[in-house]
């Protein structure tokens, strides 16, 4: 089944053509990377399809059903979610509020019962908090759920967005470079957490510089070069594509591909 | 290891310590106020208060400025002055009235003005402010322009409340307030709250995390011009007379400056904020001229040593004293 379905996609910024002429479809249920250089548009793709950005042109399809242009909110009741390359975390509130504001759409938000502070929105909020503090049990950060997340480390963060995102009960989820910064120990994490999430039945869509990350937990990869399709297939297919190779790889990744990349 | 919870802290926990510290010293104030004087502006610094934490909701918690709140609190206060007034309505009937226009303004307002951003959106409700003043001076006939209209005194289910009665005001205005922090912190701690702070956090999380943010900016500007149109029609009846003046732009900066001074985003900090700007002129009265040139350094001295606010610096004061 396809999950998302792009169509003729093209964007532009000014003089610009950050996508141009981008069709691809994704299957429901596997672990997809997209790479490609810097500035290909992988960011730009994430904030097109998550109605961050409108499209000059095309048809984004998810779910079977045609999205192009919803707000943000919208797409994410329907169950598509992300998370940011540069931080995007609500530094005044504490982790477990940061993913309290995940569950938004799940729980009982009606104004006057918040006013009032009546029993339904008490209930609600404790098992708001409940399963956020579960949350961050699962992505390794139950220690740090009352601080505020302006005062976590860089590492933790990363994870807090993917606690967040989860919280929406995602069908899709798209992970701008969740391990950028991060040294191998934490990029070990994300990679194990990558193949949780995914097991729990979530399409994972994953925009990664860590080779060793993409390589080891994709089940397919789309490659992008300004703003278009450079290839697309399974890992070992993209891995001996002499155009990727070419564009981005580099013949001592091609060489390094060798070698097994370490399991997750 | 688990890190203590804040709330273990009383100072911390808005509703259970916080709310009964504030009763508390609402309670023990009048043993400090001498004279009928002192009562008065302690019902000015309440009245004000009231107005500051609704703000706080907009500018500290949502992270949108107003420049235009005075024309909220001068529609509450004209409006019941003018229901009460020539009308003859009952003024607790006028107040909700006015605070359903003021309600419905702010929302058709609100609509189009909240897509602004920062400056912009500095500039948009600071003409709406001025648009709302202008239209109170030149109305001469419903208003009496810039002489202003007399009040009749608040009448509450058959008792009539005159301005000089201060005590009584004093007891009403310290409910209200009660009342107004009460609800400001149910509000902070619901899944509206979050949403408000999320957004002023970061707008695009909070939008990819479902919030529908022009939905969540419209809601608590409605909240907060409605909580300023309370403490105008308040102030109205206890002050028995208004002019333009409670409209006009000075007014919404001195509301603004209280919301900055008590501490952005901290709902006893706006109660600190409007106590202090409405008692310190008061006290520097002994200055005679300069009394604003002291005020005003005071505000920078404010802003450069306690850049956070009054009352979230003292608590960090407080917090780091302890071992």
């Amino acid at each position: 089944m396809t999950i998302l379905d792009v169509k003729d996609l093209a964007k532009g910024f000014g003089g610009i053509r950050a996508i141009q002429g981008l069709s691809f479809s994704l299957r429901a249920g596997a672990i997809h990377s997209i790479i490609g250089p810097n500035g290909a548009g992988k960011t730009t793709l994430f904030n097109l399809v998550t109605g961050l950005y409108a499209p000059d042109q095309g048809r984004i399809a998810f779910l079977g059903e045609t999205v192009t242009g919803l707000p943000p909110h919208r797409l994410a009741a329907m169950g598509l979610q992300r998370t940011f390359q540069n931080l995007q975390i609500f530094e005044t509130m504490t982790a477990v509020e940061n993913v309290m504001v995940g569950r938004h759409l799940h729980i009982l938000r009606g104004l006057l019962p918040s006013l009032f502070r009546l029993p339904s929105i008490v209930r609600s909020d404790r098992d708001a908090r409940e399963r956020a503090s579960r949350l961050l049990d699962f992505v390794g950060l139950g220690t740090y759920a009352e601080i505020p997340a302006g005062a976590m480390p860089y590492g933790a963060l990363k994870r807090l967005e993917i606690a967040r995102a989860l919280a929406a009960e995602p069908k899709l989820l798209l992970l701008d470079e969740p391990a950028a910064g991060c040294n191998a120990a934490e990029t070990q994490e994300i990679d194990t957490l990558i193949q949780r999430v995914a097991a729990a039945g979530v399409t994972v869509v994953l925009v990664e510089h860590d080779m060793s990350l993409v390589m080891g937990v994709s089940d397919h990869i789309l490659v992008l070069d300004h703003g278009q399709k450079l290839a697309e297939g399974p890992v070992a297919e993209i891995r001996a594509n002499p155009a990727v190779i070419e564009a981005y790889l580099g013949t001592r990744a091609a060489e390094a591909g060798a070698v097994p990349a370490p399991a997750g | 290891m688990r890190v203590p919870l804040p709330s273990d802290d009383w100072i911390a926990d808005p509703r259970r310590g916080g709310l009964a510290l504030l009763a508390l010293v609402l309670v023990v104030l009048p043993i400090f106020l001498p004279n009928r004087f002192y009562y008065d502006v302690a019902i000015h610094a309440g009245l004000a208060a009231i107005a500051v934490v609704g703000l706080n909701l907009l500018i500290g918690y949502a992270g949108q400025i107003s420049l235009g709140h005075a024309g909220f609190f001068g529609l509450g206060a004209y409006g019941s002055a003018v229901l009460t007034g020539t009308h003859g309505w009952p003024p607790l009937l006028a107040l909700l009235a006015s605070a359903l226009v003021v309600a419905v303004l702010a929302f058709l307002v609100g609509r189009p003005i909240l897509r602004l951003r920062g400056h912009y959106l500095a500039m948009a409700t600071l003409g709406m402010g001025l648009l709302i003043f202008m239209v109170i001076t030149n109305e001469r006939t419903v208003t009496g322009g810039p002489d202003g209209m007399a009040v009749p005194a608040l009448d509450i289910f058959g008792f009539s409340l005159s301005g000089r009665n201060k005590q009584a005001w004093y007891a009403l205005v310290a409910l209200c307030l009660l009342l107004a922090v009460w609800l400001a912190l149910n509000l902070i701690d619901s899944p509206v709250g979050r949403a408000l702070r999320a957004l002023h956090g970061s707008e695009v999380a909070a939008r990819v995390g479902g919030v529908d943010v022009a939905e969540y900016k419209l809601i608590i500007f409605v909240i907060s011009a409605v909580y300023a149109s309370v403490a105008g029609s308040l102030s109205a009846h206890y002050g028995g007379f208004i002019t333009p003046d409670a409209v006009g732009f000075l007014h919404s900066i001195e509301l603004v400056t209280m919301v900055v001074l008590g501490g952005m985003a901290s709902t006893y900090g706006a109660v600190v904020g409007a106590a202090v700007l409405v008692a310190l002129p008061q006290f520097l009265t002994a200055f005679h001229d300069y009394e604003q040139v002291m005020l005003g350094a005071i505000l920078i001295v404010c802003m450069i040593f306690l850049r956070r606010g009054l009352l979230p610096s003292a608590i960090d004061l407080i917090r780091a004293r302890r071992p």
